[in-house]
């Protein structure tokens, strides 16, 4: 129970500096930011947005800062994420329609990946000195490509050579979005190219960090007592060698999903796939501030929701983090 | 007589002080660049780095020149073809190289400083401030760094290349920083410290000449990482338009291609090559990454090594092997920073963030 309340804690801890950190940034910015945003966008925002923008860094008021801050929490304690600019609507109905999209196609396709991933890297951690070694070379190359830019290779190859699967978009356009199985399986079609490639790319880090570990917990004692009195070769691989190997990696899990979202965020952006990311590349293209901080505010809290999750699943694994007391 | 002895032994502890001799550690050095995938890497980097020196005076175009060859595929006159306005690809690549390296190098080294800074001083001193600084480092580990530095570039006027260094630097230290903090906790109760706690050394002292030479591979692989993660950031910026599309670097390329079409006018060398550029200087750093690993981390080494041999006498490398390096120059048993692994299972009760410690560092290159 102690390890929740510490990590309940760490979590509240990260919401505070994510909420800081987006009601700070604008307020640093040297000179007048808003002349700056305004030059910056050559004629994209006129002279209504100007104001908004005023409002919205606090640059219009005499009120403290102090004051400013307390009342932009209890903004976002409404559920109030501003108005965007380009749309015209309130923040949170974009992100709203946005999420599940995210949610549906990062989400999974991160699981499919740590899944796979952890599976081939204990096989070829366990049957080191195989031809299994040679996959490392192949990992460490698709470890070192952005991700986008393999979703180019992925758009090029697949849809634009071979016309497999569209290119963009996440559902056929002709369609009334409605829950029925031609709707369903026009998601799952044009959702495949873009997981794929999330896979592809995010796979190999998966793969070297647990044969990694299992090169480590191969060579512990309790793994070579278990082999020695005998065991079944699958129950020595997995209940003992990959059962302690995986610890690490569901918590390297937890820490290192801010950057695989990123990563993957911008995924979405290359196959224009309506979700989160991809709203927040329209924002960024258009200078749309309150946007653009609401969704760095979604992600954040997304990230830290699925950490806990990664926490929960640790305790499950782990019984000496429940035993703590 | 006696005297004599006891003030030899109250004084000798600091001096023996494990890989502070110069002959093995001229050896070791020596093993390092008898790496391979180190040497790899280390020439795969130089190479990039002379083309980032000398790229303005080698391009055999200028990198914003129009012409009238539009669109065209790789040819003798433009070796990896032209954009939609007739600029030289190739061009734009070779000069491109050296935005993206320096951009790597400053964030790489700020955020070293950074991340010596908190993850030193955060293992060092324990307690409260430990407390402190550990939780604002996993503060920046656990928000998502890359949306993160999306929003900051975006509303940062005019920011260019250097700035987006400095901005990947203040968001990306934390990797580096909670590495060096598990690291600093396991040597600070190591007898050599201890000795020279007891010798009454100054703390100043004790980080700089007992604790820091020990954490140098570290630190290398620390400030590697952090080069792919600054270089690929940097990139990702250029490709989405938030930093300015004038100054060339690959991501550059990438950018003008996706808005310009090249993927559906099957115009694949404008953006396979700038592609490939980042995937090689990646491997690179990776490369070098594992060359640090391998050399921090006996067990990685050897087990690459003997595995053809083992094979052919018909050994199954499983377990219970600790396979150790059976050359002359291997010193397997005294290996810099006793491997993070074996203090895992150790710590990994404490209830403590995450019990890991060595094995992320592989891993960060992977983003």
């Amino acid at each position: 129970m102690k390890f929740f309340v510490r990590r309940g804690i760490f979590y509240l801890i990260t919401l505070w500096a994510a909420v800081t950190i987006n009601f700070v940034i604008p307020r640093l910015m040297p000179g007048d930011p808003v002349k700056a945003i305004m030059a910056r966008s050559q004629g994209k925002l006129d002279s209504s947005a100007e104001a908004a923008i005023r409002t919205l860094f606090g640059l219009d008021t005499d009120t403290s800062v102090f004051q400013q801050y307390l009342d932009y929490w209890g903004l976002l304690l409404h559920g109030n994420l501003g108005t965007s600019f380009m749309f015209g609507v309130p923040v949170v109905d974009i992100i709203r329609q946005a999420l599940p999209w995210t949610i549906g196609l990062v989400g999974i396709a991160t699981i499919i990946s740590f899944v796979v991933g952890t599976l081939i890297g204990t096989g070829i951690g366990w049957r080191r000195g195989t031809w299994a070694d040679n996959l490392l070379p192949i990992s460490t190359f698709f470890s070192a490509v952005p991700y986008f830019w393999l979703g180019l290779l992925c758009v090029s190859l697949f849809s634009v050579t071979l016309q497999w699967f569209p290119s963009n978009g996440s559902y056929d356009r002709a369609l009334i979005p409605h829950l029925d199985m031609e709707f369903i399986s026009s998601v799952l079609y044009y959702g495949m190219l873009p997981a794929l490639t999330i896979v592809i790319s995010s796979v190999a880090g998966w793969i070297l960090g647990m044969r990694n570990m299992m090169v480590t917990v191969s060579s512990e004692d309790y793994v070579t007592v278990a082999q020695a009195k005998g065991l079944a070769e699958r129950k020595v691989l997995f209940g003992y060698a990959a059962r302690n190997a995986i610890l690490p990696q569901v918590s390297s899990f937890a820490l290192s999903l801010g950057f695989i979202v990123g990563g993957t965020l911008v995924m979405e952006m290359v196959f224009s796939y309506q979700g989160i990311g991809y709203v927040l590349y329209q924002a960024v293209s258009t200078y749309d501030y309150p946007l653009m901080q609401g969704c760095f505010l979604i992600i954040t809290i997304a990230v830290l929701l699925a950490n806990l999750v990664a926490d929960v699943a640790y305790a499950f694994l782990d019984p000496r983090t429940r035993q703590e007391g | 007589m006696a005297a004599v002895e006891s003030t030899v032994l109250e004084t000798t502890p600091p001096d023996v002080v494990p890989q502070t001799t110069s002959a093995p550690g001229a050896r070791r050095r020596l093993l390092f660049l008898r790496n391979a995938k180190a040497l790899t890497g280390l020439s795969m980097l130089g190479f990039f780095g002379v083309i980032a020196i000398i790229g303005p005076w080698i391009a055999p175009y200028d990198p914003s020149a129009m012409s009238d060859a539009l669109l065209q595929p790789p040819s003798a006159e433009h070796w990896l073809g032209t954009t939609h306005t007739g600029q030289d690809v190739l061009s734009q690549i070779i000069v491109g190289t050296r935005g993206v390296l320096v951009v790597g190098l400053i964030s790489g080294v700020l955020a070293t400083l950074i991340g010596m800074l908190v993850g030193v001083t955060a293992g060092f001193v324990g307690g409260v401030g430990d407390e402190t600084l550990s939780a604002l480092s996993n503060v920046f580990l656990v928000i998502p760094q890359l949306p993160l530095i999306i929003i900051i570039a975006a509303q940062v006027p005019g920011a260019g290349g250097v700035t987006v260094a400095f901005i990947i630097a203040i968001t990306g230290w934390a990797w580096g920083a909670r590495v060096l903090r598990a690291q600093t906790l396991s040597l600070r109760r190591r007898d050599f410290v201890e000795a020279a706690r007891a010798n009454g050394e100054r703390t100043f002292r004790i980080i700089f000449a007992e604790i820091m030479p020990n954490l140098t591979a570290i630190i290398a692989a620390g400030f590697v990482g952090t080069v792919t993660f600054a270089v690929l950031s940097q990139i990702t910026l250029a490709f989405l338009g938030v930093t300015p599309i004038s100054e060339w670097n690959w991501g550059t390329i990438l950018f003008w291609a996706q808005n310009n079409l090249a993927l559906q006018r099957g115009a694949w060398w404008w953006f396979v090559p700038a592609g490939l550029c980042i995937a090689a200087l990646g491997m690179a750093l990776t490369l070098i990454n594992f060359g640090i690993d391998e050399f921090v981390n006996p067990r990685l080494r050897s087990t690459g090594l003997k595995a053809r041999e083992l094979k052919r006498r018909g050994i199954r490398p499983r377990i219970g092997f600790t396979p150790v390096v059976d050359e002359p120059h291997g010193e397997p048993a005294d290996e810099p920073a006793g491997q993070p692994a074996d203090d895992r299972p150790g710590d990994a009760g404490a209830g403590s963030a995450a019990p890991l410690a060595a094995a992320p560092m592989t891993k960060e290159g992977g983003r």
